[in-house]
């Protein structure tokens, strides 16, 4: 599977998720919300960077309580509970959002 | 005849590294890469018996340490660290290269 | 109204590269810190080198899962026993380890040490308490 963004092409395996994380760029995240029927705010960002500093300082994608809590304590309480991150990724903040970040799948996920 | 002999695995896990000491003969050489790298921290018993064969040329893969995290000092004296050329030049040197796998 | 909580055990006596089992250990952890059970871990043997600090491995072209050991304590996976003699038969010390931290919940988010130095005889002692062994 693939998917094109800015006009190249970014391979992806069967579940949607980039095979080589090093191609990552923001515009794969644009279309692949596309395709979910979204449209990323900076809400939506603010969570996708997040993710993609957590991979960046511990290789792995958390998973979603972990994301939770480490949200809660980085970008304020308000933001750190599912309801709010269901509410920008309704597929799943793990999943969906990890996705959009050019990331795994959350380790942890089940 | 000069041999190369490699060893990959860890000492403390593994006798490869005992065997190849058993073995080797004057004059030769040994290369600890991969896991065998542990077998070349100060130290440790291994430390006495690389220091005990004292007409032995011995080699470590300087990228397997780095790769393990274990520092260029903590290598045991005697020791030379090498790269992924001089392993190919070492093996061309020889006369022979034997793999203790 | 629960379950029995169950001491798990994860034992890793093997370096981390040479071979996949050190990965897979801290794979299963991660994904069995999602049941709430009484999780820890051993390193014995070579596992005492997965845990040391410092690693890189861009020359060897590998991933370096090391960082993610940082993660366990965001999983609730805080007591990270380390035998004594293992370190010193392989010429290591507590210096030579990463800081593994995590904060503590019941502490007003102090951060403590999740790493634990303990002799044999302590580990024998504290693998005689558990439930379940994971052997890595």
């Amino acid at each position: 599977m693939a998917i094109e963004a800015n006009g190249k092409t970014f391979e992806t395996d069967e579940e949607g998720y980039l095979t080589n994380l090093g191609e990552w760029e923001p515009a794969v995240a644009d279309v692949m919300a596309k395709e979910d029927d979204l449209e990323l705010t900076d809400e939506h960002w603010e969570i996708i960077n997040f993710l993609r500093e957590y991979y960046e300082e511990y290789q792995i994608a958390p998973a979603v309580r972990v994301l939770t809590k480490a949200v809660g304590k980085r970008l304020g309480k308000e933001k750190g509970n599912s309801k709010y991150l269901y509410s920008l990724f309704p597929y799943g903040p793990g999943k969906q959002a990890c996705r959009f970040a050019g990331l795994p799948k959350p380790t942890g996920c089940i | 005849m000069a041999t190369l002999h490699t060893v990959n695995k860890s000492p403390f896990e593994k006798s490869s590294l005992d065997s190849c000491l058993a073995y080797v003969k004057d004059g030769s050489s040994v290369l600890m890469y991969e896991d065998a790298i542990y077998g070349a921290i100060k130290g440790t018993a291994y430390a006495d018996k690389v220091a005990a064969k004292g007409n032995v040329n011995f080699f470590v893969l300087g990228a397997d340490l780095k790769a393990r995290g274990v520092s260029e000092d903590k290598v045991t004296d005697g020791i030379e660290i090498v790269d992924y050329a001089k392993f190919v030049a070492l093996a061309a040197e020889n006369d022979n290269v034997q793999a203790w796998v | 109204m629960s379950e029995q909580i169950k001491k798990f055990m994860y034992i890793n006596r093997r370096a981390p590269y040479g071979t996949i089992y050190a990965w897979e250990s801290l794979e299963v952890v991660l994904i069995g810190a999602a049941f709430d059970q009484d999780v820890s871990l051993a390193f014995m043997d070579d596992g005492v080198f997965q845990l040391v600090k410092g690693q890189d491995t861009v020359d060897v072209e590998m991933k370096n899962f090391s960082p993610t050991y940082k993660a366990l304590g965001d999983y609730d996976v805080t007591n990270l026993y380390v035998e004594k003699e293992s370190l010193e038969e392989r010429g290591l010390t507590l210096e030579d380890l990463m800081p593994l931290t995590y904060e503590d919940e019941d502490d007003d988010w102090a951060e403590k040490d999740s790493i634990r130095l303990v002799s044999r005889a302590e580990m024998a002692d504290i693998m005689d308490e558990q439930d379940v062994f994971f052997s890595f």
